[in-house]
């Protein structure tokens, strides 16, 4: 199985990663459109500054998706078949971590495909693919 | 537990059985039309079917009826006014189905906007009957291109009409060998008119069963593929006996095809805020719903237990509000032994409360299926408490293969659940007997019976040829045959206007006994529901409140019916701090959502009064339609005594307690007084009391609507309405003339 996986304790909060992944898929830097999020403060983990929310591959947005238009592919990661799918938006606010994203502009939500755009701009490494 | 994931996906028709059902169409005729396209959620088209001659044909929506009428009931009651006179009965061939969504139906980004709204002149009520249902069907004929659809002329032979938006055609197909019943029927159409497996979500099939060619109880089914559970499923548009007069116009089926579905098909003024609204209230149903009601899990019927405690729950045809076998249907039990869990259950797309609960591959017992396993689309309360306690019933398994047949054969759940359960307390009372069921044991709790005049009855046979004339016909019969006692049964036969009542104890809520008393087609709960507002939380304590409530949450509600809504997202889960604001009943940031919704798709912003604005002008012209059919005066109004108190000896006893401190601390009794009373002195004492409170809640509820005493509306009201037609003046000014004589 593909995924992002996070090491909060090495987050600086430089959010790298939400501009690299919303500039990649929205070409804008704005973290709203990033399927990954950072937040101030970490209540769980004394030795982080940060919080890091990245898609864990879940699959609560295919479970709720009633077209079934969010499958998981070979790797495990789960993808939307945008063509199928009718925007109802339920996957995006049934997200546990809520990063996936909705534009206005599309007619489609989007979610984290394991890429490595954000690992890829993470200066310390709090961020990386991983795959069993 | 069962979870969807463990469910086996179900098999539909093969390529060979299907082949068959093709090469026996014979298509009678076909029209081309162009598609207009939606534009902030309106196409303004409406199309008109003559299943008599096959012909169909597409007009404009006037500006004025949209201005007035708004969409789906709206619609629906404006083009059957149009086509009926007052002679007009449900089986007349100029009797229409309209169908209409409304401009908010078929977005996709909120809970409950896929509503279809239907009315006919009804086989019950011989007025005009309202209905609501999921499914696709609404939506699709939207994106087919048209904001109504109406249905006149008979069929002298079995047809299914299609609209098919992907060629722009309707065709009139002459269909002999599929299945009447409709969780077959639903399936063979849907392999039949798809391209292929995924073209199935396209699809929409409204059906009716095979009972419902025999049966004044009927309703309509309306389909929705499940694509994870790979079968149709189907919500029911049961009130009133709308399946008798589809079945009566020769109509087997409707289809309606699309070539896909997306997120802004409505063409809207401004997405960003349906985006912003819908992902709101999803992340509520997250955060919300298993510390709430729980709808996702087991819909509806989370509230069987609850209610029960309050003694609101029908048992034994309405006689008492409890009974220890409700524990046997509490949620925890139908969560953990019936209902499928983890499924995305919504009716329509978008819907995140979805409470299209089902029980997955349920072996039935009985009937012309016994044997094979189904899916059985509920339980829903309704037909829960309907099907169950009010007769006595109280497993869930008997339960659940009643509701699966009354679906399939097209029979109302609701009709049939009251109905049955006066059928019962006729046995009991001896009004039945074994002789005159053709023997049937139709004492309370015998499921196996009531099952068998269900199967009678889509067979046309036996005693359920009097099954499927439902309570008000019924009743007549019996007093004819000089069975039983006609004054007598009107007390205990629950109906009024001709249809059988919802499934909720009302005795102890004046304001609720109104909610069902004073609405336009009959007692049906949708209108208002006020019995926790009323009994248990004392919010409206005196006429006024209680007729403000009853003039404001039937036009609020009424607003759902005109836009293509669903009302359960409204208020059975909401904000974690709706407690915390001004009218937690009102639950203000839901209604704000609709607000937004509704600018979101048309670009015009509305208030509250806006909304009742439109909804009144609606319900307003409906009460003249039934004064136009004959049954919309005060006399009309008068409810069964069994909705608003004990009829007999053993209903006071079971709750005398009760009914004696009420004749002390409400009637004015003193104690003394009460204590040297007979059981039948202090039954008629609170028979007094509680009818002529009936009587000063209607005249306060008329005053408050703006109507007369005989509950005609002024033409003073119709003027501040904006409703002063020239057709509605021509049949109220006369009543009114002669009630001021």
């Amino acid at each position: 199985m593909k995924r992002l996986e996070k090491n909060e304790a090495l987050c600086i909060g430089c959010r790298s990663c939400e501009a690299a992944c919303a500039t990649a898929y929205y070409k804008t830097d704005d973290s709203a459109y990033a399927c990954i999020r950072i937040e101030d403060g970490n209540s769980e983990n004394a030795e982080a500054e940060f919080t890091i929310h990245v898609c864990n591959q879940c699959g609560k947005c295919a479970e709720v998706c009633n077209t079934c238009v969010i499958q998981p592919n070979a790797k495990g990661v789960y993808m939307i078949q945008r063509k199928e799918c009718v925007g109802c938006l339920m996957c995006v606010g049934f997200c546990p971590e809520q990063v996936m994203v909705q534009s206005d502009d599309r007619e489609e939500p989007s979610k984290c495909i394991a890429c490595g755009i954000c690992a890829n701009a993470c200066p310390t490494g709090a961020i990386y693919i991983v795959e069993d | 537990m069962i979870n969807i994931c463990n469910v086996a996906r179900y098999q539909g028709p093969t390529e060979e059985e299907l082949k068959k059902l093709r090469d026996s169409h014979v298509l009678l005729s076909s029209f081309e039309y162009e598609r207009t396209p939606l534009f902030r959620g309106y196409t303004d088209k409406i199309l008109t079917i003559d299943v008599g001659t096959k012909e169909a044909s597409v007009a404009d929506i006037p500006a004025e009826v949209k201005e007035k009428f708004i969409g789906g009931r709206g619609y629906c009651l404006r083009y059957l006014w149009d086509a009926v006179n007052p002679e007009t009965r449900w089986d007349s061939p100029e009797n229409e189905i309209v169908m209409s969504s409304g401009p908010i139906g078929g977005i996709t980004q909120y809970a409950g906007t896929g509503k279809t709204l239907i009315a006919t002149i009804s086989p019950l009520t011989d007025i005009p009957i309202d209905s609501n249902v999921g499914g696709f069907f609404g939506p699709y004929l939207k994106f087919a291109g048209f904001d109504a659809l109406e249905i006149r002329g008979k069929s002298d032979q079995d047809i299914v009409v299609v609209i098919d938006a992907t060629r722009q055609t309707v065709t009139f197909e002459e269909a002999p060998l599929e299945h009447f019943d409709a969780h077959i029927l639903c399936e063979e159409l849907t392999a039949l008119y798809a391209d292929d497996e995924n073209d199935k979500k396209n699809i929409a099939v409204v059906t009716a069963g095979s009972a419902a060619e025999y049966s004044n109880i009927a309703m309509l089914n309306f389909s929705f593929y499940d694509v994870r559970r790979g079968t149709t499923r189907i919500k029911q548009a049961g009130r009133g006996g709308i399946g008798r007069v589809f079945r009566n116009k020769g109509i087997k089926a409707l289809v309606c095809k699309v070539d896909k579905v997306k997120g802004n098909l409505n063409n809207v003024y401004d997405i960003g805020i349906i985006n912003k609204t819908g992902l709101r209230f999803h992340r509520e149903m997250v955060q919300n719903d298993a510390k709430q009601n729980d709808m996702r899990g087991v819909g509806t019927s989370y509230s069987l237990r609850t209610l029960a405690d309050y003694d609101l729950v029908p048992t034994n045809n309405f006689k008492f509000g409890d009974a220890p076998g409700i524990d046997n249907m509490t949620a925890k039990v139908l969560k953990s032994d019936w209902l499928t869990q983890g499924a995305a259950d919504g009716c329509w797309y978008g819907c995140s409360m979805a409470c299209a609960k089902a029980s997955d591959h349920f072996l039935l017992e009985t009937g012309p299926y016994k044997g094979q396993r189904v899916c059985v689309d509920g339980l829903e309360y309704e037909s829960a408490s309907g099907l169950g306690p009010n007769c006595g019933i109280y497993n869930p398994r008997d339960i659940l293969e009643i509701n699966f047949y009354c679906d399939t054969y097209g029979i109302d759940t609701i009709s049939y659940g009251t109905m049955t359960a006066f059928l019962m307390e006729c046995y009991e009372r001896g009004i039945l007997n074994k002789e005159r069921t053709g023997g049937l044991d139709l004492t309370w709790g015998n499921a196996a019976d009531d099952l068998e005049m269900l199967h009678q009855m889509s067979r046309n046979e036996g005693f359920g040829k009097i099954a499927a004339l439902g309570i008000h016909k019924q009743k007549a019969y019996f007093a004819e045959m000089g069975w039983g006692d006609l004054s007598e049964m009107n007390d205990f036969g629950m109906e009024q206007k001709g249809l059988e009542y919802s499934e909720y104890s009302a005795k102890e809520s004046l304001a609720q006994q109104g909610g069902y008393g004073l609405t336009n087609k009959g007692p049906q709960h949708d209108e208002a529901w006020l019995i926790f507002m009323d009994q248990v939380n004392n919010q409206i304590p005196t006429f006024e409140d209680k007729a403000e409530a009853l003039f404001f949450y039937p036009m609020f509600r009424t607003w759902f019916g005109l836009m293509g809504l669903c009302k359960l997202p409204w208020n059975d889960i909401v904000p974690a701090d709706n407690a915390l604001t001004d009218d937690p009943k009102m639950v203000p940031e839901h209604v704000e959502n609709y607000k937004n919704l509704y600018y979101g798709v048309t670009g015009q912003r509305i208030t509250t009064d806006d909304m009742i604005l439109q909804s009144e002008r609606v319900y307003d012209f409906q009460r003249i339609f039934n004064i136009r059919m004959g049954k919309g005066l005060r006399a009309d109004d008068a409810i069964p005594y069994r909705a608003a108190g004990p009829v007999f000896e053993e209903e006071y006893l079971s709750r005398q307690e009760r009914y004696d401190r009420q004749l002390v601390e409400i009637v004015g009794l003193t104690e003394e007084e009460v204590q040297g009373m007979s059981v039948q002195e202090k039954m008629a004492a609170t028979r007094k009391y509680r009818e002529d409170q009936y009587q000063t809640l209607i005249d306060t509820v008329y005053r408050k609507r703006g109507w007369t005493r005989n509950g005609v509306p002024t033409v003073e009201h119709l003027r501040e309405l904006g409703m002063d037609l020239p057709e509605l003046l021509a049949v109220v000014e006369p009543l009114l003339a002669a009630e001021e004589a």
